[in-house]
């Protein structure tokens, strides 16, 4: 069982392998779509924000959250579909230096090589386990953008402990998804010749 | 009315905060087959969510997705009455279980914050012969319904470089399939759930293939051929390698269903619908 702490450790990074399973202790930053474009194009410098995302993880979700008076406790929050913010997602790597990115699913080519240049990892955590997910989170730090945005796609800095997930895009950029796309591709072809 | 409301109410907290028994079992069976390291033990996490959810009644995945209602209504009954006492379960059902708030206006990009809006949640009501209301209520997530496709035969299937014709005839069907799935890859939550329809126009198979969703998962199809179709094939899919979240293995979906309409003869249209495992429906009969 690998623990890795926030703020994430390069050496801690580069010895993981594909498949292997991590558990995340520290702090994770949510962001789907229109943080992603928001990011990318506008760029807003962390002096800008609520929090250092310099470093950062960056967690692809639209949490379900209750808001009691000015606090908030997550419900259910698993993760959203990465391929949607693969657009943005390079730029948002490079500009804050992101070195780990949780979703569902994996990403394109050009996030894989910002991610190499940056020494960045992608892990795919238990897709629509969205309660037990959510029991790993601790603390709602903060958020950022939650009026402009709204709650689904706004910034939140969770406090999370033991958050489970698999290193399935590595810092050289094999990737899990792709050796997977090879291996079904392969098995469809016999499939329809058989 | 009220009390349909209500019992509107439930069925939201019923369908978003746990998963029908057929679905459950189907995903148990998988955590005992599974041969794939990763796979089980995302299964044994997946398990462990859907009894966190349903004793803590919180929606067992963060995306309460879609709301699609099928209504079967007693003879005479006001349908623009039943739709307003579905439209105001729905603002109640989103305060109270919670519900995220998914309803999108789509000129402004505004979130109407309570589920409602043009043609959300989508109601689709028959009138029968029968005394009693049957409210059938899907939740599709955001990420099944984008990978759903539609093809039109004949069409040249692709599957990475290799190209194959897809006819008009099931076994054209079942390429389509196939290519859908390979689309799919591990981005919506597999082991899928897929509701397939063949037939001559765009929305009558969209209805039909989503519709599919609502079958039990060891029902049978009354059409033999279709039945035979529909066990093969799975048997096939889970020889693909997609697994569990995509992380490999021999689960990659726990059922497909499939369902024929008359076409026109310019028209031969193949629509896939997909669920996550998250696979959440259920009925109120009142």
């Amino acid at each position: 069982m690998v623990r890795l702490n926030t703020p994430l450790n390069t050496e801690d990074i580069l010895s993981l392998k594909l498949g292997e399973m991590v558990f995340i202790n520290g702090i994770i930053f949510t962001g789907r779509y229109k943080v992603h474009r928001y990011l990318a194009n506008e760029k807003p410098p962390i002096s800008s924000m609520p929090f250092d995302l310099q470093g950062g993880v960056i967690y692809h979700c639209g949490p379900l959250l209750k808001k009691h008076d000015d606090n908030y406790s997550v419900l259910s929050a698993g993760p959203s579909t990465s391929s949607r913010v693969d657009l943005y997602q390079p730029e948002v790597i490079r500009t804050y230096n992101i070195k780990a990115i949780i979703g569902k699913g994996g990403m394109g080519i050009n996030t894989i090589k910002a991610m190499q240049e940056c020494k960045c990892i992608y892990l795919n955590t238990i897709s629509g386990s969205a309660v037990y997910l959510a029991n790993r989170i601790k603390k709602v730090i903060g958020g950022y953008k939650i009026d402009e945005f709204s709650d689904i796609e706004a910034m939140w800095a969770f406090e999370v402990e033991d958050f489970p997930a698999v290193l399935t895009i590595d810092t050289q950029g094999n990737t899990l998804h792709k050796n997977i796309k090879n291996l079904s591709s392969v098995n469809i072809i016999n499939l329809i010749q058989r | 009315m009220l009390k349909l409301r209500d019992g509107v109410v439930e069925l939201y907290r019923k369908v978003a905060t746990s998963i029908p028994n057929d679905v459950e079992e189907a995903l148990k069976k998988a955590y005992e087959n599974e041969t794939n390291q990763i796979s089980r033990t995302a299964l044994e996490i997946i398990l462990k969510n859907i009894s966190f959810a349903r004793t803590s009644s919180r929606p067992i995945c963060q995306d309460t997705g879609f709301p699609v209602f099928y209504v079967k209504t007693p003879r005479g009954l006001s349908q623009s009455l039943i739709m307003e006492v579905i439209n105001d379960a729905t603002r109640i059902a989103t305060r109270k279980i919670p519900l995220r708030t998914n309803a999108i206006d789509t000129l402004t990009d505004n979130n109407t914050g309570d589920n409602t809006g043009f043609l959300f949640p989508l109601i689709h009501i028959d009138e029968t012969e029968e005394e009693h209301f049957n409210v059938e209520l899907l939740l599709l997530g955001g990420g099944s319904e984008n990978i759903g496709q539609t093809y039109k035969l004949p069409a040249l299937i692709n599957i990475d470089g290799k190209e194959f014709i897809a006819e008009r005839n099931l076994e054209g069907a079942r390429k389509c399939i196939f290519d859908a799935i390979f689309k799919a890859q591990g981005k919506a939550c597999p082991p899928y759930y897929i509701g397939v329809a063949v037939g001559g126009s765009k929305e009558q198979t969209a209805f039909l293939s989503k519709r599919q969703l609502m079958r039990r998962i060891n029902d049978e199809n009354p059409i033999a051929e279709l039945n035979t179709f529909e066990k093969d094939l799975l048997q096939e899919i889970n020889r693909i390698g997609i697994g569990v979240a995509g992380f490999g293995g021999n689960n990659t979906a726990m059922g497909l269903k499939i369902a024929l309409a008359a076409r026109h003869p310019a028209s031969y249209i193949v629509d896939i619908s997909f669920s996550c495992w998250a696979m959440r429906r259920g009925r109120l009969i009142w």
